[in-house]
């Protein structure tokens, strides 16, 4: 038996392509039955998600059930796509390395993993599962439970917002009854408050010099609206300051913000200033109680991340490695018996 | 011969930090059951040695410096292990282990194991004491809380990037479990205090005086953190530097008091 993997990627495809070949819920009962009427395909299971779709299949003959596989692609989507494959025992190995996130956009993302098992899930509750396939996938769960155990390749948050996100929860534990401001309605502001409130923020205060721009990012992310002018007026109930006005001189000064702060009965304060120039003066920092980061900062913990991720991927292959050897072992014993 | 035991004790709670400190260095911490075990294990071994050594003075092991670290100790694991797995704190237990290991080695290595001046048993300042020593261990927890708090509200400053930013807990945790410690720690004292009135126990001693004073600065802090008067940062602070105090002045109250040495 073989383990047979196909399919596009962000590796190799822009997303114009990609989402051409992506399938919806909602189908993909219909696909992994077409899929599973190709000549000597016995198991399938279509992983689909915005960086990827794929295909995986155990069959008698590989050969047969990529062709077959290709051909139903082009008659989906009536073009011919850059479609990449992997027999046995790669197709194995590819599967733990986007189980564990090493074939992710952003290396040692842990979202991969519930997409995965999702689409396990749904393919072995449609009963297009077998003995290879379940013991396959259980396997990759495995292993990418191991490679986030026993390596740091989930270590830190590699964008600004996550990061912003990833501090926050050092500062404050939980971000549930968490208040944000965001001054300035800017695109990596708002990007920031989105990461925030999908952590539990319920509280997004925007301000914006136009109160229209203010109203509408509010609209967009559940928060409310005031006016520039009376931001000052919100700051001792909120816990985190997002700014990104385009002034040209600090607004937030250390002269400024002291009194302010002894009007929080000494609750901390997280200032991000994502302005370029800066809206907060440095020396804000120096103010108990306060922590302030702006863009480099923010950044430049995103890339020591990235980098502490890519030094852990040579452990992460090591770990695949002796994963993969187990399972090719497992099915070179004739693990599998093919139903007639 | 019971000696032996807080040897044991102390080679376990090294484990558990020298354990922590290679687990950082190498990058590899997880909050493992490892270090709770060894933690467990010592706090196994001090208690052995508090129980033989009270059926020996036929009465609570604190009658000489000697025993009064050793209690203490103890005390401080009893509450750690007691709030740290409950508050979820990783590495407080790292924390932990070098204090008590530090007291512990002084305990042993310094000669103070002095013979003790049996006295006729009397629960209430027995009562008084123990419960003092532990008040104390709940401070000595307070204390490393505060520590924490101090080393991560640094790295949050600072801007540092490291594996103990990443393994400490929030800061805003750190502040509750100082501050419920330190409340702790205050009610304890409070109701041992109590006991040695109700024992008789001499009010204008020097040790009576210091500890009332103690007392009394906890006190202040609690009641500043409560009404929002003092920053994290600072409770933080005053919390290692009071139990340090009350730590530097044990031996010299513990010499200046009357017999019974309690």
């Amino acid at each position: 038996m073989n383990i047979l993997c196909a399919g596009i990627n962000h590796h190799i495809a822009p997303v114009e392509l990609r989402e051409r070949f992506s399938v919806h819920n909602h189908e993909v009962g219909d696909v992994l039955d077409r899929i599973r009427t190709i000549d000597g395909l016995h198991e399938a299971v279509v992983v689909s998600t915005c960086n990827r779709v794929e295909f995986y299949a155990a069959s008698i003959c590989p050969a047969r059930a990529l062709d077959g596989v290709r051909a139903f692609l082009h008659e989906r989507t009536g073009i011919e796509a850059p479609v990449y494959h992997h027999g046995t025992p790669q197709s194995v190995r590819h599967l733990f390395r986007v189980a564990s996130g090493l074939d992710s956009m952003v290396l040692g993302e842990t979202e991969i993993l519930g997409q995965v098992k999702k689409a396990y899930a749904t393919a072995a509750g449609l009963g297009a599962t077998s003995r290879t396939l379940n013991r396959l996938f259980q396997n990759a769960f495995r292993v990418a439970k191991s490679v986030r155990t026993d390596t740091q390749i989930t270590r830190g948050a590699t964008s600004v917002g996550a990061v912003a996100v990833e501090l926050a929860g050092k500062i404050f534990g939980g971000l549930q009854n968490r208040r944000v401001m965001i001054l300035g309605a800017g695109e990596t502001s708002e990007l920031t408050a989105r990461h925030l409130v999908a952590r539990g923020v319920k509280t997004v205060i925007v301000s914006n010099r136009t109160y229209d721009r203010a109203a509408a990012l509010a609209a967009e992310i559940g928060g409310m609206a005031i006016h520039f002018d009376h931001w000052h007026r919100e700051f001792d109930d909120i816990d985190i300051l997002i700014s990104s006005t385009g002034a040209p001189h600090t607004i937030l000064s250390r002269e400024k913000l002291e009194p302010l702060m002894r009007r929080r009965s000494a609750r901390p304060l997280f200032v991000i200033d994502l302005a370029v120039p800066r809206d907060v003066d440095p020396a804000v920092n120096h103010v108990e109680g306060v922590f302030l980061y702006d863009i480099d900062s923010l950044q430049e913990i995103a890339r020591h991340s990235l980098s502490v991720r890519q030094q852990e991927v040579e452990q992460c292959e090591r770990i695949i490695d002796t994963h993969v050897t187990s399972f090719i072992t497992w099915l070179g014993r004739g693990g599998h018996t093919v139903s007639p | 011969m019971d000696r032996y035991w807080l040897v044991a004790a102390s080679f376990c709670f090294l484990l558990s930090f020298g354990h922590t400190l290679y687990a950082l260095g190498a990058g590899k911490f997880r909050p493992a059951r490892f270090n709770l075990a060894a933690m467990l294990a010592g706090f196994g071994f001090a208690t052995v040695f508090l129980v033989q050594r009270g059926q020996v003075v036929r009465a609570c092991p604190i009658t000489n410096l000697f025993e009064v670290l050793v209690f203490l100790s103890w005390s401080i694991v009893l509450i750690y292990l007691l709030v740290g797995p409950a508050y979820r704190l990783s590495l407080m237990g790292a924390f932990t282990a070098p204090l008590v290991l530090a007291l512990m080695l002084f305990a042993l290595i310094a000669p103070i194991d002095a013979a003790p001046k049996l006295q006729p048993p009397n629960p209430w300042v027995e009562f008084h004491a123990a419960l003092s020593i532990i008040a104390y261990g709940a401070f000595g927890l307070a204390c490393i809380a505060g520590v924490m708090f101090l080393v991560q509200e640094r790295q949050l400053k600072l801007h540092r990037v490291s594996d103990l930013l990443y393994n400490l807990p929030p800061i805003s945790d750190l502040s509750v479990a100082n501050g419920r410690l330190l409340i702790t720690g205050f009610a304890l004292l409070t109701i041992a205090f109590a006991a040695g009135i109700i024992a008789g126990l001499p009010v204008h001693s020097i040790k009576s005086i210091t500890s009332g004073v103690i007392w009394l600065v906890y006190g202040a802090i609690i009641v500043l953190r409560h009404r929002g008067l003092l920053a994290a940062h600072r409770i933080a602070m005053l919390s290692v530097a009071v139990f340090i105090v009350a730590l530097v002045t044990l031996p010299a109250i513990q010499h200046l008091s009357v017999p019974p040495n309690l």
